[in-house]
């Protein structure tokens, strides 16, 4: 039997509506009841947890962990390694790899090295459509018996109405919830960054906001229709927010999570073609980002995730448009969110910003994480929410640096992260 | 009358309005001694004291032969051999010759001869704009330390220096100051 | 006024102050005057060695940009997209370090991507000058059309500048728009509404999609070159309605004040965007344009070649 007591920390699980300071004890990578502290056989290892947060393990439900195929930018290794060290405790891949995860048996693999080389739980996605072709349906029956716990074509979008539709019946049927990197291919054409006034004045093509939202429209038509849960992936809109505000009031099975980039820069950013400010979807303008910290106060978007998509330095070191979409974000985002939502903005409160990392994805996935109850697995991520620390792009985790963070001064970020019971990352 | 230095213990007085205006008026005299064919002759400032220098050359040349010898304006910049060494470049000015040069003299009129490596650029420049006769070179004040095989024929003011001495230069017409020239230590 | 340059590259008219802009155009000057000796060439540039650098094609800027620095007695070297190994797969980045590793010292840059130019000039010791960069800029073609209206009318502050056609595709047109407005001059820009956005309108300008309304009050008009090429099907229906819509006709011409200064950076569509006659006529001045561009690019080419990096 091993044992782990985390003492005087103030325990926050949304899940369960607690927040209050007591201890938390976990045994055999299980959360058990404090009581038994005393009923212990041997001495449990201590963690002094004073003047921190002790949340549940934090879920990121939205990175690119690049391996089958792109192990030069990331590895299901090093990129758990950069989750651990960003306080996740579980992550959800996204299947555009190569071969893209649209087989049983990648999932497999995925799984079997994640089993033997990831120090946080890492859950696969499986693909939409075949190769992330937007036209058949991939075996989306036989990923679920494979284990992924939803699907998506992230990164790409299923244009087809009637594709997408027999996708969401379907995925209904099997229980998992569809995610949708929301994108009208016709509308944004080859836009590289949000249409509007920087587009105009560097000549560079525009996506316009409207290719997201025609895709969030189609994705709210057909939660209802085929009433089933479609989550939209990094919204960055104020229409997107308007439309999924006004859907969700009604009822519909619709969702949307928030990216920290998209709340923390503008399209002002892009102005002297640095590619690390490029992403898709792009940064907005401040309307649209005064938008989203709105849809994230009022519960409109109920997730947070990073979106994290390594890529190695000399693929980004190419001109502007030729550059890949995406930037890292595991080490950053929780630093980020609650330097702008709760410090800067007072946008949420603390907890909110950690039910909108745990219980939220955790209900969407149907998973068995994101709360302290007793018996729930032992994923506690430790929080200073005061503390004061420089993004250092240097001492990343992760494989890759293609963040535009670095030299961020920022206020709060975990300390801690234990999972099942163990300590995998400590400040 | 914008402050000047004038009085400044290092400032040491060389040449005051009249002592300039003799000079330039005695280089006027000797141009018109050694060229008895004065049409033929081009006065040619380098920019931008060695313009209002040949203008005032002219002047005199005019009021003791009263004859109006031809100037124009020779600009050094694009034919200078340190291009690609300074961290701030001058704006250049067009340079303005009469063509064609042939049969013609043209006189080089600056301020200060120092290391000649101006003077080479402005024979370089001139050129270009095609093969005078022959080239000759006036100047107010010649303080020696030629880098170049380099000698005036027409001097104002023969002033022996070191090289840590600077020579002030200043003009009405270019300076918006009392026409004077001071020698500077560092 | 400035009285100094100090940069090594020129990226755009953007990031130029008007004071700069006019150090440039007051250099040209003196340059054009080179243009008039019996010698053309000055040593300005001897030693230095030019890299025209071509990632799209373009014969006029490049040929420009070539007699230019011959003028100033610098060693030049064109490569082009199809000589090039970016062809071969290899990246901007590697490309342009191997030509610094043959010690070019001013590389001129045309490129299809907004922002290569200042790509490069952010990792290369060698100054950078751009050729047209995507849709974003294009400073040198700018910068003559400013020397050009300024040699005509003596001034570009308060002059109305009507630019007309294929605006959003445009590096000719933004970099116009910069200068003129830094410069003080009002602009117009028309054209069809999707290629001539009203987003415009927050750089300073006016956008107008009547034609027969902006001719009688310009100064100047500057035609920009339309084609109606694949990925430009969606924007406008053809040529025969842009003609009908927005071609300056002979017809229209004579809507124009008579000092009306007509500009096109070239190559003509004779019979799109202009009547011939109306391109060969007493008001167009788009073969001084031509001219006054080996000036400024000789201006350009001293300056930043010029400056120690």
């Amino acid at each position: 039997m091993t044992a782990t007591v985390i003492r005087n920390g103030r325990v926050i699980d949304p899940a369960n509506k607690q927040d209050e300071i007591v201890d938390l004890l976990i045994i055999d990578g299980k959360i058990a009841d404090v009581s038994q502290l005393s009923t212990l056989n041997s001495q449990p290892e201590e963690i002094d947890a004073r003047d921190l947060i002790v949340c549940p393990g934090l879920i990121d439900m939205h990175v690119h962990l690049r391996e089958p195929g792109f192990s030069h930018k990331e590895t299901i290794e090093s990129g758990a390694r950069a989750a651990a060290a960003g306080g996740f405790t579980t992550v959800l891949c996204m299947p555009n790899t190569s071969p893209a995860a649209d087989n049983p048996s990648t999932i497999a693999w995925i799984k079997d090295r994640a089993a033997a080389v990831a120090c946080v739980n890492v859950l696969p996605s499986g693909a939409i459509s075949k190769n992330l072709g937007g036209e058949e349906l991939s075996p989306i029956g036989s990923l679920a018996q494979a284990g992924v716990v939803a699907i998506s074509d992230d990164g790409y979008c299923v244009q087809n109405h009637e594709v997408m539709r027999r996708a969401v019946e379907y995925a209904r049927m099997v229980g998992l919830p569809v995610l949708d990197h929301c994108q009208d291919y016709n509308l944004v054409g080859n836009g590289v960054v949000h249409e509007g006034y920087w587009s105009i004045l560097l000549g560079l093509p525009g996506w316009p906001a409207a290719g997201e939202e025609a895709m969030v429209m189609r994705n709210i038509l057909l939660a209802e229709l085929c009433d089933h849960h479609i989550h939209c992936q990094h919204i960055t809109t104020a229409g997107s927010v308007r439309l999924i505000r006004e859907a969700r009031a009604r009822g519909i099975k619709i969702s949307g999570e928030v990216c920290p980039h998209h709340i923390t820069l503008t399209d002002e950013a892009i102005q002297h073609f640095d590619t690390n400010y490029k992403m898709n979807p792009p940064l907005r303008s401040q309307t649209d980002v005064d938008a989203l910290l709105e849809g994230i106060a009022d519960g409109t978007l109920s997730i947070l995730c990073s979106d994290h998509a390594p890529h190695a330095e000399f693929e980004k070191e190419v001109e502007f448009d030729a550059a890949p979409f995406g930037i890292i974000g595991l080490e950053t985002e929780l630093g980020l969110f609650l330097d702008q939502l709760v410090h800067k903005h007072n946008k949420i409160d603390i907890a909110r910003v950690i039910a909108m990392y745990t219980v939220e994805p955790a209900r969407l996935l149907k998973i068995d994480a994101g709360t302290l109850s007793v018996g729930a697995r032992g994923d506690v991520t430790l929080v200073n929410p005061g503390l004061e620390w420089t993004v250092s792009v240097d001492r990343f985790e992760s494989a890759s640096r293609n963040s535009p963070f670095g030299g961020w001064k920022l206020k709060g970020r975990a300390v801690r992260t234990i999972v099942g019971g163990k300590t995998v990352w400590t400040l | 009358m914008k402050q000047t230095n004038q009085n400044s213990p290092a400032a040491l007085p060389i040449m005051d309005a009249e002592a300039i205006r003799r000079a330039l008026r005695r280089i006027a005299h000797e141009i018109v001694e050694r060229n008895p064919r004065l049409e033929k002759i081009v006065l040619a400032g380098i920019p931008s004291r060695g313009v209002e220098i040949a203008r005032r050359i002219a002047a005199f040349i005019h009021e003791i032969e009263k004859i109006d010898i031809e100037t124009g304006v020779i600009d050094v910049a694009m034919h200078r051999d340190d291009v690609g060494t300074r961290t701030e470049l001058p704006v250049v000015r067009a340079s303005k010759l009469p063509v064609p040069l042939e049969e013609r003299t043209v006189i080089i009129a600056d301020d200060v001869l120092y290391t000649g490596r101006t003077v080479r650029a402005a024979m370089d420049a001139i050129n270009s704009f095609g093969r005078p006769a022959r080239i000759q070179l006036a100047v107010l004040v010649d303080r020696g330390h030629r880098e170049l095989p380099i000698r005036p024929d027409y001097v104002g003011k023969n002033l022996p220096t070191s090289g840590s001495e600077k020579v002030r230069v200043r003009l009405e017409q270019t300076d918006g100051e009392p026409d004077a020239v001071h020698l500077e230590r560092e | 006024m400035t009285t100094r340059w100090t940069r090594k590259d020129l990226l755009g008219l953007r990031e130029l102050s008007a004071d700069e802009i006019n150090f440039i155009l007051e250099t040209a000057d003196a340059f054009k005057q080179v243009g008039t000796r019996e010698i053309k060439k000055v040593p300005a540039l001897r030693g230095k060695t030019l890299v025209n650098f071509f990632v799209e094609p373009s014969t006029r800027t490049r040929t420009s940009f070539e007699l230019a620095a011959f003028r100033l007695s610098a060693d030049v070297i064109n490569i082009s997209a199809t000589t090039s190994s970016l062809t071969k797969g290899e990246t901007l980045k590697d490309t342009a370090r191997n030509l610094q590793a043959l010690h070019a010292d001013i590389l001129v840059l045309r490129h299809s991507s907004a922002g290569a130019p200042q790509f490069l000039a952010n990792r290369l010791k060698a100054s950078v000058v751009n050729a047209g960069d995507g849709a974003h800029e294009h400073p040198t073609q700018a910068l003559l059309d400013l020397y050009t209206i300024r040699e005509r009318r003596g001034k570009i502050a308060e002059l109305r500048v009507a630019i007309i056609g294929d605006i959003l595709f445009s590096r000719v047109a933004r970099s116009n728009i910069f200068g003129l407005l830094k410069l003080g001059a009002r602009v117009t820009l028309v054209g069809p509404s999707t290629l001539v956005p009203r987003e415009f309108e927050k750089l300073g300008v006016e956008v107008s999609h009547k034609i027969d309304d902006v001719l009688p009050q310009a100064d100047v008009v500057n035609l920009l070159r339309i084609q109606h090429e694949r990925q430009r099907k969606e924007y406008f229906p053809g040529i025969g309605e842009y003609i009908r819509l927005f071609g300056l006709t002979k017809k229209r011409a004579k809507l124009l004040k008579p000092d009306c200064l007509i500009m096109h950076p070239g190559p003509i569509n004779r019979g799109v965007e202009i009547d011939s006659e109306v391109a060969d006529g007493l008001q167009s001045v788009i073969l001084d344009q031509v001219t006054n561009g080996l000036a400024v690019r000789m201006a350009v080419l001293y300056l930043c070649g010029g400056i120690a990096t």
